[in-house]
């Protein structure tokens, strides 16, 4: 099994016709993800290589079944973007969107809260999301990625979600899911959402969890993880050599006093029982030994 | 991007928050100048984004313009903790019955905002935080709903401010708070706020963070970026687009991806190397975002060893190999190059350096690998 998408997840693409839209969609597709619409308003019923393009997305829903959107477009539309997908019947929604402003994520976040609660967005400004095999939704290079389990992912950051997936299935250790939250200040989903989803799935035997300076997402991680959590967790959170005060790239990247320091993050993981590693590579190689121990 | 106090004021006075009259002066006589019209008695204040300038001795009174003049010379100019001073605020002097403290900012594990109101304001709310913080009323506000007058007002009773104030604060809180989200801010702080013994409240500081995000609606915030006072490299990067934040090290690093770059500087460090800087490249980097970054680290004359940090997801790992070789054309790059390239297209990538490869431009097969090579030969 794999935790919110898989083989029989369809899904659009909301920007299909621009240049990332076109290159990742098609990208997915050919992973073998059931790409089945596009949507651009004014677009309607032209296609993109054989995928059909629609004007809206509650349009796009009643032509195809879709269940899940692919965001792919400016931070100006992104919100209202997410929001029409959900209005639309869309239930998983992943926008990797980079630069929304914080207050149009506050407002787009609590609005699908109250309106649609029933509805997941992954992201903003994350990396998308792997079932291995299955579907590929966003901007994960799928080749890197490994089937058949048994550890699910879940990371804050997009190039260091590769870099996990890498180091696994360099040592043949495949994946379940592999889900990058993104490293925005209001993430539509969170670790505790994707540690749960991992600790229900049974094909899911151990977690990689790969956070950054900034916030206390972490460390609200680590509280759920020492009461709710049974299976290992492998953790890298990156940024110990990041100078205070500094965003490092990341909206949310930031250590403002003595919070959000690599070193209080790793502290209260390490209380909770996690494996706690200095870089990837180590992540990798503990993760290696505890599946190995299975 | 962080606001000198007199642009916070000026932000604020755009949403109607009442502020002392004052203006800016970047020379003695033009502080005159503003205090002979705002009227004495006046406060200089430096300009600088550090704290503890009062301390510094970057606060002043003055009563007339012979003290204007005296302590405007000596402010100017003044290094505050490694800011010199290059702007001065003139206001005029406001006497003081009570300080108040007032913010709204982000509760990131609410996905809601979070107003701070306290009765104990002039003191950092730190301190208040840690000390007392009973002293603190805290409103949590949903971001969709906002804050009207009603909830202010009860909000500002519930924190005690005295009775005579109330009734401005609240008005003043419900206009901060659209400041804070019409304004786009990160942070919108006032510390303190102000009652005058004639009952008046204002704003007496203003700390403004704006959301960088939001730039493409606020075309007037070009006024705060012209006067940012920045390391030479990071003005250089910036005019290029690149994400960069100048450090001490020798390793010049160059990734993309804000987290990779990040590990990227903790792996040179777990290896026995420093970081000369962070850059991230970001997502989608082509051919001449990539010269662009090697352009600015060669610029650093610290760097003695350039690790370049891939894994393409967005990033198309050819372009970068395109970017390098492009770079190599259009500048002559000092230091050896160490590249890790993994990712989309990276085959396509390794086999456009092979030919290149030499004793200045290595590749190495992974992340750690790459680090212990691009530290040995900074340290060389």
């Amino acid at each position: 099994m794999a935790i919110f998408v898989d083989e029989n997840t369809k899904v659009l693409v909301q920007g299909l016709t621009g240049g990332q839209g076109r290159f990742h969609g098609l990208r997915n597709r050919d992973y073998g993800t059931k790409i089945v619409g596009g949507v651009t308003p004014g677009k309607g019923g032209e296609d993109v290589d054989g995928i059909p393009v629609f004007n809206s997305v509650k349009e796009a829903v009643a032509a195809t079944g879709a269940t899940a959107s692919f965001i792919v477009v400016p931070p100006k539309f992104a919100p209202a973007a997410i929001l029409e997908a959900a209005e639309g019947g869309i239930a998983f929604i992943v926008c990797i969107t980079e630069g929304i402003p914080a207050h149009d994520e506050a407002v787009t976040y609590n609005r699908l809260v109250e309106e649609y609660p029933h509805v997941r967005l992954l992201g903003p400004n994350c990396p998308g999301i792997i079932s291995p095999g299955k579907c590929n939704i966003g901007i994960t290079a799928g080749d890197i990625a490994l089937p058949g389990g048994p550890v699910g992912i879940v990371s804050r950051s997009g190039t260091l979600t590769y870099q996990a997936l890498h180091e696994l299935s360099q040592q043949g250790i495949g994946q379940t899911t592999c889900v990058g939250i993104g490293g925005d200040p209001v993430p539509g989903t969170n670790f505790i959402d994707c540690l749960a989803a991992f600790e229900a799935d049974p094909e899911t035997k151990a977690v990689m969890m790969i956070g950054e300076i900034g916030g206390s997402e972490e460390e609200r991680a680590a509280e759920w993880i020492k009461t709710n959590m049974t299976k290992p967790v492998v953790s890298y959170i990156a940024g110990v050599t990041a100078p205070a005060g500094r965003k490092m790239g990341h909206a949310g990247a930031i250590i403002s006093g003595s919070k959000g320091t690599a070193q209080a993050k790793m502290d209260a993981l390490a209380a909770a029982g996690v494996h706690v590693c200095l870089n990837p590579t180590e992540a990798g190689e503990k993760m290696v030994e505890i599946v190995k121990a299975l | 991007m962080d606001l000198f106090e007199y642009q916070g004021k000026q932000y604020f006075s755009r949403f109607g928050i009442a502020v002392s009259p004052g203006d800016i002066a970047d020379s003695v006589d033009q502080a005159v100048a503003v205090a002979e019209r705002v009227g004495y008695p006046v406060v200089i204040k430096a300009q600088v984004k550090v704290g503890g300038r009062g301390k510094a001795g970057g606060v002043k009174l003055a009563n007339d313009a012979e003290e204007v003049r005296f302590h405007a010379g000596n402010i100017l100019g003044l290094d505050i903790k490694g800011h010199i001073v290059h702007r001065v605020w003139v206001e005029r002097s406001s006497d003081i019955a009570k300080e108040y403290y007032a913010s709204f900012t982000l509760d990131r594990p609410n996905k809601s905002h979070l107003g701070m109101l306290s009765a104990q304001g002039g003191v950092e709310i730190e301190v208040v935080a840690e000390e007392n913080p009973d002293a603190i009323s805290f409103l949590s506000i949903d971001p969709v709903r906002g804050l009207d007058l009603a909830t202010a007002r009860k909000w500002v009773d519930e924190a005690q401010l005295d009775e005579v104030a109330q009734e401005q604060a609240a008005e003043l809180l419900v206009k901060l708070y659209e400041c804070y989200t019409k304004g786009d801010c990160d942070l919108a702080e006032i510390n303190p706020l102000i009652l005058t013994p004639d009952n008046k409240v204002h704003a007496l500081d203003a700390k403004v963070t704006l959301d960088e995000n939001a730039a493409f609606r606020h075309p007037e915030w070009e006024e705060f970026r012209a006067t940012e006072t920045e390391d030479p490299r990071e003005k250089m990067a910036k005019e290029k687009g690149l994400n960069y934040i100048g450090l001490d090290g020798t390793v010049g690093i160059i990734a993309n991806g804000a987290g990779l770059a990040m590990s990227t500087l903790d792996v040179v460090n777990q290896v026995g190397g420093t970081a000369a800087n962070f850059l991230d490249i970001g997502g989608g980097a082509n051919a001449d975002v990539m010269a662009s970054a090697l352009e600015v680290i060669n610029a650093d004359p610290k760097v003695k060893a350039i690790f370049v940090n891939i894994f393409g997801g967005i990033t198309r790992v050819d372009e970068v190999a395109k970017g390098v070789l492009e770079a190599l054309k259009r500048v002559s790059i000092s230091s050896p190059i160490v590249l890790r390239l993994d990712g989309t297209n990276a085959v396509e990538g390794r086999a456009i350096l092979a030919p290149h490869v030499s004793d200045t431009l290595i590749t190495e097969p992974t992340m750690l690998d790459a680090a212990r090579r691009a530290v040995e030969l900074a340290n060389a």
